[in-house]
C-alpha cells in the first residue's frame, strides 16, 4: 500500500467537504474492493474518507410500499433484519449468499453500487426491483445509475446515502457462485411488482455488467412460472467467458437461475 | 497402549501455541539491524535482459543496496541444482539448463527475478523495486507442454534441443507388446493431470543473519528439510561450508512439497546479507507463492490396458509429457519418472508395462513434488483406465478391480516396486460396505426422479511410501540419502528430548513421537518434548515429506530409544543389584521382574549423571542416537468411494457420501491420521474440481490470486467416512506405512469416476468445473 491519510467522517457533510478539500480523494466503506486494490498498489488516494461510522449512513426503515436501506449499512445487517426479511425475503438471501462471513460482515451495500462491479449480486436487486439511489445530492432511478463495468452514474465526491426498493410483490434471486471469488458466475434477480410489471436484471454475465433480460421478463409477464422460461434462447453473445465460465454456458444459467428464481419467489 | 501410548487419541500439544496465535513463524522473527528485501520480477514468460538501471530506486530513501543477476553470478553463487540425475532411453543424462539465483541474461517465467532491493523497511523496499528500470526484449514463450515439443516451439534453453529434457523408459516394450498383440479387448485414455499450485497457508519467508566476524550464516528459513538446505547451500551454492552456516526452520505453517526445495530467495538473502552486513528479511506475499512456489502435477497422458478373454489385464502402456515448467527444481526430474511411473501397476497384477515419459520446459513457473509427488498421477491414471474398462467391458467397477487384485504378498511388479504387503479386498470390501455399493441403483433411480444425476465412483490406490531405502534410490539417481537421524537426550532430571530430523509443519510430530515414549517408558508426554528444525541442536536430518516421518524418522527414535533404555536397564540393574536381563520398564520404573524392587526413571538418569555408581567401565550419561535406513518402501493402500449428483442445469457437482478404507499399517494417533486424511482428501477433491494453475498461450499467468484460483473450502467437500483395515508394514518394527499423501493421491479418482458415472460420458478432465460438465451433458 502506498502512503495514505486517513479521515473519519462523522457526518455526510463532514466526509463531502473532505473530499473537496483533497487532491485526490476515495471514499472507505466497506474497505472489501478498496483496501485490496489499495494493498496490490492499483489505487493510490491520496487520503481515504470513511463513511463507516456515519450515523446517518445506518440502518434500515420499512415505511408503507418502501424499504430503505442506508448505504453503509453492513450486509449482514441487511441479512438478518426483521424488515428486509418480511417486506423482501429476496433481499436477504442474496445478502447470505454474497461473498464469505468476512466480506459480509464489513462490506456495505452502498460500496457495492458505488463500485458496481460486473459480478456483484446488489446491482441485480436494484435493477429488477426498480430501487432508487439517495445521494447527497439527488435522487437516482436504478435504471439510470448502473452505467457498465465499474460505473456508475455517481459524480466525482457524490455520496449514496441510501437505496429506496419499492415493496414487490413477489421476488427472488438465484445465483450461480464463482468458485474462488464467490462473486455472481452469474446470478438473476427476478420481481413482480404490485402493479404487475415484471422486472428481471441479470449480473455477473454481461460485458456490460448487469442487464435487464427483457426476454425472460415478457415469457414471465405472460406466465409467472419457471416454465414459461423453457422455451426463452438467451444469446451467447456480448456475455462473459473467463476460465470459470465460457458465454454459453452464462447464456444458460441465466435462464436456469431466472427459473429458480422465479421458483423461489413462488 | 497406554492413556498417552501408541494408538491413544492424544490431543495435539502443539495446537496450544498455534490456536492461540503463539506460534513462532519466520515473519514472526525480528533481528536487530534487519533489513528487508524486494524482489524485482519479471513481468514476461520470455525475454532477453538487455540492462537494469537501479540509479532512481538507489536514491530513494532508505534503500541499502540494488542487487542484481550479473553480481550474484560474478559472485560465483552457484546455479540452482536438481537433485536427481534421469538417464534418457538413448543413454544420455538428462539436459539441463542453467538456472542462476536471480536472472543475468534471460528470464523464462513471470515472476522469475532479476534484482532485489534491500531497504530499511518492507514497504520502502517495494516503493523503490517499483523505480528499478529492466529494460527487457521480449522472446516468444511457450506454456503448454505439447505446444512445447513441436518443431518451431519458442526453445527456452540451449542445452535442452527441442525443449526436452529427458525422454526415459520404463518396463518391458518387448512382453508389453506381445500381450496387447493377444489381448481380447484393449482400453485406451487420454488424460491431463491439471497444474495445481500448492498454497501453504504461510508463504515462503527467510531472513539470513550474516556474522562477519565469525564469517558465520544464520539463515531462518520455512524449510522441510533444513539439514537438506544446509548441505545444497554448503556444497553446491558456495555460501558457506556448513559449519559456517546454521539452518532454522521453526514453525513452518504448511509445505506440501513446496518447501521442500532451496529457492533462489534463500539464496540471494543469504548473499544479500553478506554484502550489506545486516540482516536479510525476505517474506513472500501470495502473488509471490502463485508465481515463484513450485507448482504440482502437469501431465498429458495416453494409456492403453489390454485385457484378456477372462477381464484380466494383460498389459499396459503409458506415454506421459511432463512439464517442468521453466527450470528444473531440486527433486523435480524423479516425480514423473521413479515416483510416477514405478506405481503404474496400481493395486494389479499387470505381467507386462511399459512407460515413456518425456520431460518438457515450458515458460511456466518451476514443476516439482506436491503432495502425492506422481503418485497421484499414476494412481488417477491407472483409476480412470479401471474405470473406463469397467465401462467398456461391461462389467461392475469394483468387480473388475477385485478379478485383478494382487492377493499374494511379498509381490514384484514390472516396474521396480516390490510390495511387501496388503490385503486390497479388505479396503474395497470395507469402503463398498461403508457406502451401501448395492443400494446405488435404487438411490441414483430416486434421484433421477429428483432430477439429478447421481454417480458412484471408486478409486482403488497404492502409493510407495517411507522414503526411501538410501541403497535403492542412489541406484537410481538421487543425490542423497533418504535415511533419518535421532537423538535421545535423557535429562538428570529424567526428562526427555527428542532429536529428530523430521521436520514438523502441520503433521503433529510434537505429540505422536511423544507418544513412542509414552508407550515404551510409561511416562506422560508432557515429560517429553521433541527437538526439530534447527541444524545447530539437531546433528542431521533428511526432512519430512513422501510421508516418511513415521515410517523413517520415528523408526530411528525407536533405534535411539532402544540404545538408551539397554544403558539404563544397565544401570537400574546395578543399583537394583539384579540380573540386566531381569529389568523391565513399566510405569516410568525399572523393575526387577517378579519382585517390588524398582526405581524410577528419574533416580535412573540421575545416577547416569552423578556417576557416583555406575557399573565398571559405563560412561556417563544417557544420551543415544541412531541412523535408521529403512529396508524397502512402504506401501499404504485403501479404497475411497464417492457418491455424488450433478444438476443438469448447472453443471454443479454436490457430494452425497465419501468414504475412505485406508490401510496404513500401524496407526500412533488415529486422530491426528484421520486430519491427514481430510487435508488429503481436500486436496484430492480440490484438484478434480476446482483447482488449476493456468498459463495463456504467451506464459501469461491467469490464475495468480485466490480470486481466481479455486481452493476448496469447507462447503466444497462433504463429512468423510473414515475406516481402516490393517495390515502391518513388514518394512519397520512399528509397522507403519505412513498416511500423509493417501487423500491426495486416491481422492481425484473418485471423483471423477463418479461425474463420469453420473452423467454417462467417459471423458471428462480435471477440474470437472460445473461449465465443463455442463458442456459435456450436453455435447452431441
Ligand atoms: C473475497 C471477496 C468476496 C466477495 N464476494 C462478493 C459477492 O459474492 N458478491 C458481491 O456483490 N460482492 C462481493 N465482494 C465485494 C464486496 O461486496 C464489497 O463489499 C463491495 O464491492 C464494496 O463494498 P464496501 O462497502 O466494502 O466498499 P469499499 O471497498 O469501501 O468501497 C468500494 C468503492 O465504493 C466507494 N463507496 C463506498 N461507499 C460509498 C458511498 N456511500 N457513496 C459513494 N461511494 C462509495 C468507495 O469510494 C470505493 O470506490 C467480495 C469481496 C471480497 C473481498
Amino acid at each position: 500500500m502506498y502512503q495514505t491519510t486517513y479521515h473519519r467522517a462523522s457526518s455526510v457533510d463532514e466526509a463531502a467537504s473532505l473530499f473537496g478539500k483533497s487532491s485526490e480523494a476515495k471514499f472507505l466503506a466497506g474497505g472489501q474492493t478498496l483496501l485490496p486494490v489499495m494493498k496490490q498498489r492499483l489505487a493510490s488516494p491520496s487520503d481515504v474518507i470513511d463513511l463507516g461510522k456515519i450515523k446517518e449512513l445506518q440502518g434500515v426503515e420499512l415505511s408503507g410500499d418502501t424499504l430503505t436501506i442506508k448505504a453503509a449499512t453492513i450486509y449482514y445487517d441487511i441479512m438478518t433484519n426483521a424488515d428486509v426479511k418480511k417486506a423482501i425475503p429476496a433481499i436477504a438471501h442474496l445478502t447470505s449468499v454474497l461473498g464469505d462471513p468476512a466480506v459480509r460482515h464489513r462490506g456495505t451495500i452502498g460500496g457495492s453500487i458505488a463500485n458496481n462491479d460486473p459480478a456483484a449480486d446488489f446491482p441485480a436487486a436494484l435493477l429488477a426491483l426498480g430501487a432508487t439511489v439517495k445521494t447527497n445530492k439527488r435522487s437516482i432511478a436504478a435504471d439510470d445509475f448502473f452505467k457498465g463495468l465499474f460505473t456508475t452514474a455517481l459524480e466525482d465526491g457524490e455520496i449514496i446515502t441510501a437505496v429506496s426498493f419499492p415493496v414487490p410483490a413477489k421476488a427472488g434471486y438465484e445465483k450461480m457462485r464463482h468458485p474462488a471469488s464467490r462473486f455472481a458466475l452469474t446470478g438473476v434477480f427476478v420481481a413482480q411488482t404490485k402493479s404487475g410489471e415484471v422486472r428481471v436484471a441479470a449480473t455477473g454475465a454481461s460485458q456490460n455488467g448487469v442487464m435487464r433480460v427483457p426476454a425472460i421478463e415478457a415469457a414471465l409477464k405472460a406466465n409467472w412460472s419457471p416454465s414459461a422460461i423453457d422455451g426463452v434462447t438467451i444469446s451467447a453473445n456480448g456475455l462473459l467467458a473467463d476460465i470459470h465460465g465460457s458465454a454459453e454456458y452464462r447464456a444458460n444459467l441465466v435462464k436456469v437461475m431466472a427459473q429458480r428464481a422465479v421458483k423461489a419467489a413462488g | 497402549m497406554g492413556v498417552e501410548g501408541i494408538g491413544a487419541r492424544v490431543v495435539r500439544k502443539e495446537d496450544k501455541r498455534f490456536i492461540t496465535g503463539k506460534g513462532r513463524y519466520v515473519d514472526d522473527i525480528k533481528l536487530v539491524g534487519m533489513t528487508h528485501a524486494h524482489f524485482v520480477r519479471s513481468p514476461h514468460a520470455h525475454a532477453k535482459v538487455k540492462g537494469i538501471d537501479s540509479s532512481a530506486a538507489l536514491k530513494m530513501p532508505g534503500v541499502i543496496a540494488v542487487l542484481t543477476g550479473q553480481q550474484i553470478v560474478d559472485d560465483k553463487v552457484g546455479n540452482l541444482i536438481c537433485g536427481w540425475a534421469i538417464t534418457s532411453k538413448d543413454g544420455s543424462p538428462m539436459k539441463m539448463g542453467a538456472w542462476p539465483a536471480m536472472a543475468p541474461e534471460t528470464v523464462r517465467f513471470v515472476g522469475q527475478a532479476v534484482a532485489v532491493v534491500i531497504a530499511e523497511s518492507k514497504n520502502l523496499a517495494r516503493d523503490a523495486a517499483e523505480a528499478v528500470v529492466v529494460n527487457y526484449e521480449e522472446l516468444p514463450a511457450v506454456a503448454d507442454v505439447q505446444a512445447a515439443i513441436k518443431s518451431g516451439a519458442p526453445q527456452l534453453h540451449p542445452e535442452a534441443p527441442g525443449n526436452q529434457v529427458y525422454d526415459w523408459v520404463i518396463g518391458d516394450e518387448g512382453a508389453t507388446d506381445a500381450a496387447f498383440a493377444k489381448a481380447a479387448n484393449v482400453v485406451k485414455l487420454d488424460v491431463t493431470n491439471n497444474r495445481l499450485a500448492p498454497n501453504a497457508m504461510e508463504p515462503r519467508a527467510a531472513i539470513a543473519d550474516y556474522d562477519a566476524a565469525e564469517e558465520h550464516f544464520t539463515l531462518y528459513t520455512t524449510s522441510q528439510n533444513p539439514h537438506v538446505a544446509r548441505l545444497v547451500l554448503s556444497a553446491f551454492y558456495n555460501i558457506a561450508p556448513e559449519h559456517k552456516l546454521r539452518v532454522i526452520a521453526p514453525d513452518v505453517g504448511g509445505g506440501f512439497g513446496s518447501k521442500i526445495f532451496i529457492y533462489p530467495e534463500e539464496m540471494v538473502a543469504l548473499w544479500a546479507s553478506k554484502k550489506v552486513g545486516r540482516p536479510v528479511k525476505w517474506t513472500g506475499d501470495r502473488t509471490e507463492a502463485f508465481l515463484t512456489d513450485a507448482h504440482g502435477r502437469d501431465h498429458v497422458t495416453h494409456a492403453e490396458m489390454a485385457f484378456d478373454a477372462s477381464n484380466k489385464i494383460i498389459g499396459l502402456k503409458v506415454k506421459t509429457y511432463a512439464n517442468f515448467g521453466a527450470y528444473m527444481s531440486l527433486f523435480s526430474s524423479s516425480v514423473p519418472t521413479y515416483l510416477y511411473a514405478t506405481l503404474l501397476s496400481g493395486q494389479y497384477n499387470i505381467p507386462a508395462i511399459h512407460a515413456e515419459v518425456v520431460g518438457v520446459y515450458t515458460n511456466t513457473t518451476p514443476v516439482d513434488a506436491y503432495r502425492g509427488a506422481g503418485r497421484p498421477e499414476a494412481s488417477y491414471l491407472i483409476e480412470r483406465l479401471m474405470e473406463t474398462a469397467a465401462r467398456q467391458l461391461k462389467v461392475d467397477p469394483a468387480q473388475l478391480r477385485r478379478t485383478n487384485f494382487i492377493t499374494q504378498f511379498p509381490h514384484q511388479t514390472p516396474v521396480i516396486m516390490a510390495y511387501d504387503t496388503g490385503d486390497f479386498n479388505a479396503s474395497l470390501d470395507a469402503a463398498m460396505k461403508a457406502i451401501d455399493y448395492t443400494g446405488f441403483a435404487g438411490r441414483k433411480a430416486k434421484a433421477k426422479a429428483d432430477g439429478k444425476l447421481r454417480g458412484i465412483g471408486v478409486s482403488c490406490y497404492i502409493e510407495a511410501c517411507g522414503i526411501a531405502p538410501s541403497k535403492a534410490v542412489g541406484s537410481l539417481g538421487a543425490g542423497v540419502g533418504l535415511w533419518e537421524s535421532a537423538e535421545v537426550r535423557v535429562n538428570p532430571v529424567g526428562t526427555i528430548e527428542i532429536l529428530t530430523g523430521s521436520h514438523s509443519h502441520g503433521q503433529g510430530h510434537e505429540t505422536t513421537f511423544c507418544q513412542l515414549v509414552a508407550e515404551r517408558l510409561g511416562v506422560p508426554i508432557s515429560q517429553v518434548s521433541i527437538v526439530h528444525g534447527d541444524t545447530d541442536k539437531v546433528q542431521f536430518g533428511m526432512g519430512t515429506y513422501g510421508s516418511r516421518s513415521a515410517a523413517v524418522g520415528l523408526t530411528a527414535i525407536l533405534k535411539a530409544m532402544e540404545k538408551m533404555e539397554s544403558k539404563a536397564k544397565k544401570i537400574a540393574a546395578h543399583a537394583l543389584e539384579a540380573s540386566e536381563a531381569d529389568i523391565v520398564i513399566e510405569n516410568g520404573e525399572f523393575k526387577v521382574t517378579g519382585t517390588d524392587k524398582a526405581i524410577a526413571l528419574p533416580m535412573v538418569a540421575l545416577a547416569a549423571y552423578t556417576a557416583h555408581n555406575l557399573p565398571d567401565g559405563m560412561e556417563p550419561g544417557l544420551k543415544e542416537s541412531a541412523f535408521y535406513d529403512p529396508t524397502n518402501f512402504t506401501f499404504p493402500a485403501g479404497t475411497y468411494i464417492c457418491e455424488l449428483e450433478v444438476d443438469p442445469g448447472t453443471g454443479k457437482t454436490s457430494f452425497v457420501n465419501f468414504v475412505a478404507a485406508d490401510d496404513f499399517g500401524r496407526l500412533i494417533n488415529p486422530m491426528i491420521v484421520e486430519g491427514q486424511v481430510h487435508g488429503g482428501l481436500v486436496q484430492g477433491i480440490g484438484q478434480a474440481l476446482l483447482e488449476h494453475a493456468i498459463y495463456d498461450a504467451n506464459g501469461q499467468p491467469v490464475t495468480a490470486s485466490f480470486m481466481d484460483y479455486a481452493m476448496p473450502r469447507a462447503d466444497d467437500v462433504p463429512s468423510f467416512n473414515l475406516s481402516h483395515t490393517t495390515t502391518l508394514c513388514p518394512g519397520n518394527p512399528l509397522g507403519i506405512k505412513g498416511c500423509g499423501e493417501a487423500g491426495a493421491i486416491g481422492a481425484s479418482a473418485a471423483v471423477i469416476n463418479a461425474i463420469t458415472d453420473a452423467i454417462g460420458k467417459n471423458n471428462l478432465e480435471m477440474p470437472a468445473t460445473p461449465d465443463r460438465v455442463w458442456r459435456t451433458i450436453h455435447a452431441a
